[in-house]
């Protein structure tokens, strides 16, 4: 087992966001984000419709460009490069290797039609490997690590359920061993008992594997379980910012204290 | 190992509860104390005073508004007031070990490793850690075949059993209590004292909330008085 | 009566050539990479070989001599009505043996006559996007070609393998050109791919309906797309051809009554008959000829 992430001060960060806005004309996206990652941290970021937080996370994910601000990334072998100053080419290879991203509706994050095999193994088959047997085991070993099956390793997706289809996207995605992984609404849409699941397994491979995560939100129990550090956002801003378990039991701004109240006991 | 790990200064906490019209509840003012290695501090005061506010506080679970809570971490001193969130989580990692009231329990996690967690966060090898796990349950009683079960539908007493492995299984040399002894039966009161003794033994500063006058007679060294810290300002 | 309607020399008009030689000049300067170009409205359909056609038109020359092959035989209906039209539209010198073309339009198969210097292959391409079935959306797959992201070609391999046990493509092999570009060679068995590699002659692509020409200029690297541990085999015969004997020639089976008799003869039918007149006989070469006349 890996160690845990080192925590020491003087560790470097792994992303630096820096006044991060996106405006549509005169609507607002976001407005003036900035924070920093370290190595293995989860940081959640909370909010209700319209708070800006997917707007925010697709900026910072190199989907979408800000209108202002800049977003830094450390890379491998040490050097500080800036997102938008990248090549395409270079954004699009970060993606495939060192970042991932898990989409709300995994349909959106997996190839439906080839088989779960290879979706696991197109992004090792994409950095050149070139041996089907070793792309084959390799699928099967992350296959497991997601709790799916190695019987289902022809299937096509199509024939999986919603957990197994979110299951099979984090293995898609984690099978290059990224360091940063973003997350948009992990388990929106899925049955409690299937969003248990995917939590713990989440909690677990966040913390085997040593990853830093960026993780949507509007579920607070979400954040509470998987993150360390949060973001609360309303209207396009952050509004409060802290440790996780601070901010749910002893949070400070009015929003704050409303959401946080506002979560039905079962 | 310092004589002093843990020395808390000037601190000063209060609510704004913005739903209630932005109502100000003042907590605690000017809290200062300072643990010793080895020995069991314990805050008395009636109900409502502010005992478990400070333990949170400690824990870097509650703002501070104003003071300092300087803690010996990694051979530095850290100002968990204002340190930032990786290293709150550091210190809670490696040094500041809190037994909480109330268990939060995850889902598909069983009770043996919730309490094996804290040792393998810390890089402990994970079948060590079970077997420390467990012997620390059968110490507290607690059924073998409830070891492999979440939690989640345990009674009372059996989820304070966990907190309390959960909490004594570490190493760390400053451990935190929040009424660890509220619903266990004798015998298995008499076991956390013991767990208690071991500690100071072993050179861990303890500071403690209990409910229970004969635990906390079998366990204080000093009384630090909540009283002491009471705004002087009402609540406005 | 006048002819009221007169064509320019090949079909197309000389602005058009321009266009399409351009299209096939860059090409050839970026083996592999499908360029796009302005089709034209021809007389046929699309399906029956415009592209090809096409670029044809814009290269031929009255001293050409032009060979038109379908699935490897100079007299199915495909290869006659084309070599008719040029006949008719450039008033070229036509002919159904390999070594006398210049120009050699084709649908579907490479001769087994190696080709040489001088001489053009042009194929007639259907689907030219070789990720198309995989990855439907034209702008990703342009991205693709672009940054040279190829990962998806190896992702239908690996199908392939996953679902039959070995690489099930048989046809329309995809391939790397020059080590850079991955292209469709057209519909072609894959027993041809090994003769693209490094060929003396110039290999011209057309796709009409789909508006691509692409181009493998001579001497050109072109290697099939494999696994380390599943690498890329041609198919193979176990018997040589019945009329002339041949072998490791790529054969069409002939069904020969209703009683469930064949035949295995070969696909390029010029191949074939070279080497009868040469002496040659296969197994049923002296009792058996070939059902039509080569016009």
């Amino acid at each position: 087992m890996s160690s845990p992430a080192d925590t020491r001060p003087d560790d470097q960060p792994l992303l630096r966001v820096s006044s991060v806005s996106k405006s549509y004309g005169a609507r607002t996206g976001c407005t003036d984000v900035s924070f920093e990652l370290w190595p293995g941290e989860v940081l959640a970021v909370v909010g209700e419709s319209g708070s800006g937080k997917t707007t925010l996370l697709n900026c910072i994910s190199s989907r979408l460009l800000p209108t202002s601000g800049s977003v830094s990334y450390r890379m491998r072998d040490g050097s500080w490069r800036e997102l938008y100053r990248m090549s395409e080419a270079e954004r699009r290879f970060l993606m495939r290797t060192d970042w991932g991203f898990v989409h709300q509706n995994p349909a959106d994050g997996l190839r439906m039609t080839v088989s779960a095999g290879a979706n696991v193994g197109e992004r090792l088959m994409a950095i050149g490997d070139r041996h089907y047997g070793n792309i084959r085991s390799t699928a099967i070993d992350w296959l497991g690590r997601v709790e799916i099956g190695s019987d289902r390793i022809d299937d096509e997706p199509r024939a999986f359920s919603g957990g197994m289809r979110q299951r099979l996207q984090i293995a898609r995605n984690l099978v290059t061993s990224p360091r940063l992984v973003f997350m948009d609404e992990p388990t929106g849409g899925l049955d409690v008992s299937v969003q248990a699941r995917l939590l713990d397994l989440l909690r677990g491979l966040v913390a085997d594997l040593g990853l830093a995560a960026i993780v949507v939100t509007h579920d607070l129990a979400v954040a509470r379980l998987l993150s360390h550090r949060m973001m609360v956002m309303k209207d396009g801003r952050v509004i409060e910012t802290g440790l996780t378990d601070r901010v749910l039991d002893d949070p400070r701004e009015a929003y704050t204290q409303l959401l946080v109240s506002s979560i039905l006991q079962v | 190992m310092m004589a002093t790990p843990l020395v808390v200064s000037e601190v000063a906490k209060s609510f704004v509860m913005h739903l209630r019209g932005g109502l100000t509840l003042p907590v605690v003012e000017d809290v200062s104390f300072a643990l010793t290695a080895g020995r069991c501090a314990v805050l008395g005061g009636p109900s409502g005073a502010g005992k478990s506010s400070i333990l949170k506080m400690l824990y870097g679970n509650y703002g501070v508004d104003s003071g300092q809570i300087i803690v010996q971490h990694r051979g530095a001193l850290v100002d968990l007031a204002r340190a930032a969130p990786r290293v709150v989580l550091s210190v809670r990692r490696e040094t500041i070990g809190y037994v909480s009231q109330f268990l939060r329990t995850v889902p598909r996690v069983t009770a043996l490793d919730v309490v094996a967690e804290p040792l393998t966060a810390a890089g402990v090898d994970r079948d060590e850690a079970r077997e420390r796990a467990a012997a620390l349950l059968a110490r507290l009683n607690l059924p073998k075949t409830l070891w492999s079960l979440p939690p989640a539908t345990f009674s009372g007493g059996e989820q304070q059993r966990i907190n309390i492995a959960r909490g004594f299984i570490t190493r760390h040399p400053i451990l935190l209590l929040d009424e660890p002894t509220a619903s266990l039966d004798a015998m298995n009161r008499q076991v956390v004292i013991d767990l208690i003794a071991e500690k100071k033994q072993a050179g861990v500063a303890l500071l403690g909330i209990f409910h229970d006058q004969d635990v906390r007679e079998a366990v204080a060294d000093t009384i630090v008085d909540v009283t002491r810290f009471a705004p002087k300002r009402v609540a406005a | 009566m006048s002819d009221i309607a007169t064509y320019n020399f090949a079909y197309l008009d000389e602005q058009t050539k321009r266009m399409i030689r351009r299209a096939i000049l860059k090409g050839i300067a970026i083996p592999g990479y499908q360029v796009p170009f302005a089709s034209r409205e021809m007389p046929m359909p699309y399906g029956w070989g415009t592209g090809g056609v096409q670029v044809t038109a814009s290269i031929i020359g009255p001293e050409d001599v032009l060979k038109v092959i379908d699935q490897g035989a100079d007299d199915t209906t495909n290869a006659v009505s084309i070599r008719a039209f040029f006949r008719k539209v450039a008033k070229v010198e036509t002919t159904t043996e390999t070594a006398k073309a210049s120009i050699i339009q084709t649908r579907h198969r490479i001769p087994e006559h190696p080709l040489r210097e001088g001489q053009t292959l042009v194929y007639q391409v259907p689907i030219p996007e070789p990720l198309r079935f995989l990855e439907p959306r034209e702008t990703e797959t342009r991205k693709m070609h672009a940054l040279e992201e190829y990962g998806l070609m190896h992702v239908k391999l690996y199908e392939d393998i996953a679902r039959n046990g070995h690489i099930a493509t048989t046809y329309a092999y995809p391939v790397k050109v020059e080590g850079r570009y991955v292209m469709d060679p057209s519909p072609t068995p894959k027993f041809d791919n090994p003769k693209m590699h490094m060929s003396a002659a110039l290999q011209l692509f057309g796709a009409g309906r789909e508006q691509r020409i692409y181009a493998i200029p001579p001497h050109t690297n072109v290697v099939s797309l494999d696994f380390e541990d599943h690498p890329f085999e041609v198919q193979t015969f176990d018997r040589p051809c019945a009329l002339c004997g041949a072998e490791q020639v790529y054969l069409d089976e002939v069904i020969l009554d209703d009683r469930g008799g064949r035949m295995f003869v070969c696909s390029d039918t010029d191949f074939c008959e070279t080497r009868r007149a040469a002496g040659h006989v296969g197994e049923l070469g002296a009792a058996t000829q070939r059902p039509e006349e080569v016009r």
